[in-house]
């Protein structure tokens, strides 16, 4: 579990790290948008060079990263396997079993998700690495603040959405502590049949769940006694400013999205 | 039980760029039925030391060993669960661990993991309640109704249910009364006496270690700096102070007296050494001005 890399943050000082999240995060929709759009060979290349530029800029390390994402290869691996067997027929057929059957096409159809599957899991586990959550979070605020216009909650939903943010490793290490102490009296967390490892979650969930709620509670409690209140206007202690990096960041991307259109079969 | 500590060195997430070394080349051997005090500041490795001695973190170099236990880097998880059993671990806030639906089922949870049947389980919780000082009727409430002091009790209660050779306690007082931390203490005290149960105490308490402790170790940047009878590591007031650590306040008040003038067969360093010695230089009978 441990060994998954999406959705961690790794604190390093490159170009990546200090793009303006708003930009990363409309790159990376674009990308994911693109990803499915590219259908030639030549524009696969095109996105996988655009993946490996970014990760090379944001100094991680490419064996590090490729580890971190070892974990989803079944998950790619089984999805490639279902493809292939339920896939529509075309060209020659390999294999043939009731009604599974392995064409040329259906390898084709499978090889293509298999890249489109990679593609998207490194972008955004490469989102996430180089963003603070904290950070995505305030610019997913600012990109939503049109919303304002047709009474969207976007400060309150801002706020819900960094405080979840703010708690997931203060959660993640109490349950680990509580894991420990647990063990500490004899559970074996992960071992035996389906149905004991379910009855070992419960001497977790439960003190975690009373956890979750007892810091709920004094955080509401410290916010009211410093005079939160939700529907007032409120000033904002990050602000994100749109640096001549983001406008470039933004061209190269750009140059590359046309050329993955150009490239594309229509 | 004895343990034995030979060049432990431990790393968090070793092998990744986020590796934070936590100890370094930890030597020492702490005899059967001791009671130890791990002192030393807040980071400085002590909760990575304890996590060692039941293997819930495994040394990434070096050897411990407890009597007839060995971890290396290389033992697996089945190997060390009879290990668990012997040695029992409070953690720090304990009572973040309970969750079962009456007080007396939650102390049995232990005992029970590690194969003793539900009957002879609860009865050993009933005893193991007594024994941490809660009236017979908390049994069947719920843990969640109790206040903080005595859902500690509880999870004491729990962790002594499994009849441990070897007790660890990270910070057990942090959080109670005065009142509550003297008995918790001398809870601790009177097992060590009347059982024989080896104690390893992490705290920041130094009347606490004066009080109860045989052995101190100090740790500094994951490292142990001194390892000594309690006697020995109070005796350096110089080295203390160059290590940020306090002296009991009955060694402060008597190096205070000791600047004016006073002299002390040994120093003192509980409330009651302070006392008795006071108390020997008054004439019999006498009284004196203070």
């Amino acid at each position: 579990m441990s060994s998954i890399l999406f959705g961690r943050y790794l604190p390093l000082n490159s170009i990546v790290h200090r793009l303006d999240p708003r930009a990363k995060l409309l790159l990376s929709f674009f990308y994911i948008v693109l990803v499915f759009m590219a259908n030639s060979l030549w524009s696969y290349v095109i996105l996988i060079v655009m993946t490996l530029g970014a990760i090379l800029a944001s100094k991680i390390n490419l064996g590090f990263f490729l580890k971190g994402i070892r974990p989803l290869l079944w998950l790619i691996i089984f999805t490639v396997v279902v493809q292939m067997l339920f896939s529509p027929v075309g060209g020659h057929t390999y294999f043939h079993w009731a009604f599974l059957r392995v064409t040329t096409l259906g390898i084709i159809t499978s090889g293509v998700i298999a890249i489109r599957f990679l593609l998207i899991i490194m972008t955004s586990t490469l989102l996430t690495l180089t963003t603070q959550p904290l950070d995505i979070a305030t610019g997913l605020a600012s990109l939503m603040a049109p919303l304002r216009w047709v009474k969207v909650p976007v400060d309150t939903l801002a706020m819900m959405l960094s405080i979840a943010l703010r708690f997931v490793p203060t959660l993640m290490d109490e349950a680990v502590k509580i894991m420990n102490a647990q063990r500490a009296r004899g559970v074996d967390f992960g071992e035996g049949n389906l149905f004991k490892q379910a009855h070992s979650l419960i001497p977790l969930m439960i003190p975690l769940f009373m956890s979750a709620f007892n810091r709920a509670e004094d955080l509401s409690i410290a916010m009211e006694a410093r005079g939160y209140q939700d529907s007032e206007h409120r000033s904002q202690y990050r602000i994100l400013t749109w640096h001549h990096r983001d406008t470039v960041t933004w061209l190269i991307f750009l140059i590359g999205f046309a050329a993955i259109l150009v490239f594309r079969r229509w | 039980m004895a343990i034995t500590f030979e060049h432990v060195d431990f790393t968090y997430q070793a092998g990744t760029p986020m590796a934070n070394p936590a100890l370094t080349d930890i030597s020492f051997s702490a005899p059967d039925n001791c009671f130890l005090a791990l002192i030393g500041h807040t980071g400085s490795g002590k909760s990575t030391l304890i996590q060692q001695i039941n293997a819930l973190l495994k040394p990434t170099a070096g050897k411990i060993t407890i009597d007839d236990f060995t971890i290396t880097p290389k033992t697996t998880n089945a190997d060390l669960k009879p290990l668990r059993r012997h040695v029992g671990m409070v953690f720090q806030f304990p009572e973040s661990q309970l969750f079962a639906e009456t007080v007396r089922q939650d102390i049995a949870f232990g005992p029970q993991n590690f194969g003793m049947s539900e009957t002879d389980a609860l009865a050993l919780a009933d005893q193991m309640l007594e024994t941490v000082g809660l009236k017979a009727e908390y049994a069947d409430r719920s843990p969640f109704e109790l206040s903080g002091g005595q859902m500690r009790r509880v999870a004491i209660a729990g962790v002594l249910a499994m009849q441990p050779q070897v007790l660890i306690l990270d910070e057990p007082t942090a959080g109670l009364d005065p009142q509550g931390r003297q008995e918790m203490m001398s809870l601790f005290g009177r097992l060590h006496r009347e059982q024989g149960l080896s104690i390893i105490l992490v705290t920041h308490q130094m009347e606490d270690v004066a009080q109860y402790a045989e052995q101190v170790a100090v740790m500094r940047q994951g490292r142990l700096v001194k390892y000594g009878s309690t006697r020995e590591i109070f005796s350096d007031p110089q080295w203390l102070f160059e290590n940020q650590l306090e002296e009991p306040i009955a060694a402060q008040f008597a190096q205070g007296l000791s600047r004016r003038g006073m002299t002390w067969a040994s120093l003192p360093l509980t409330a009651e050494e302070l006392a008795d010695q006071l108390a020997s230089r008054w004439p019999k009978g006498g009284q004196a001005d203070v």
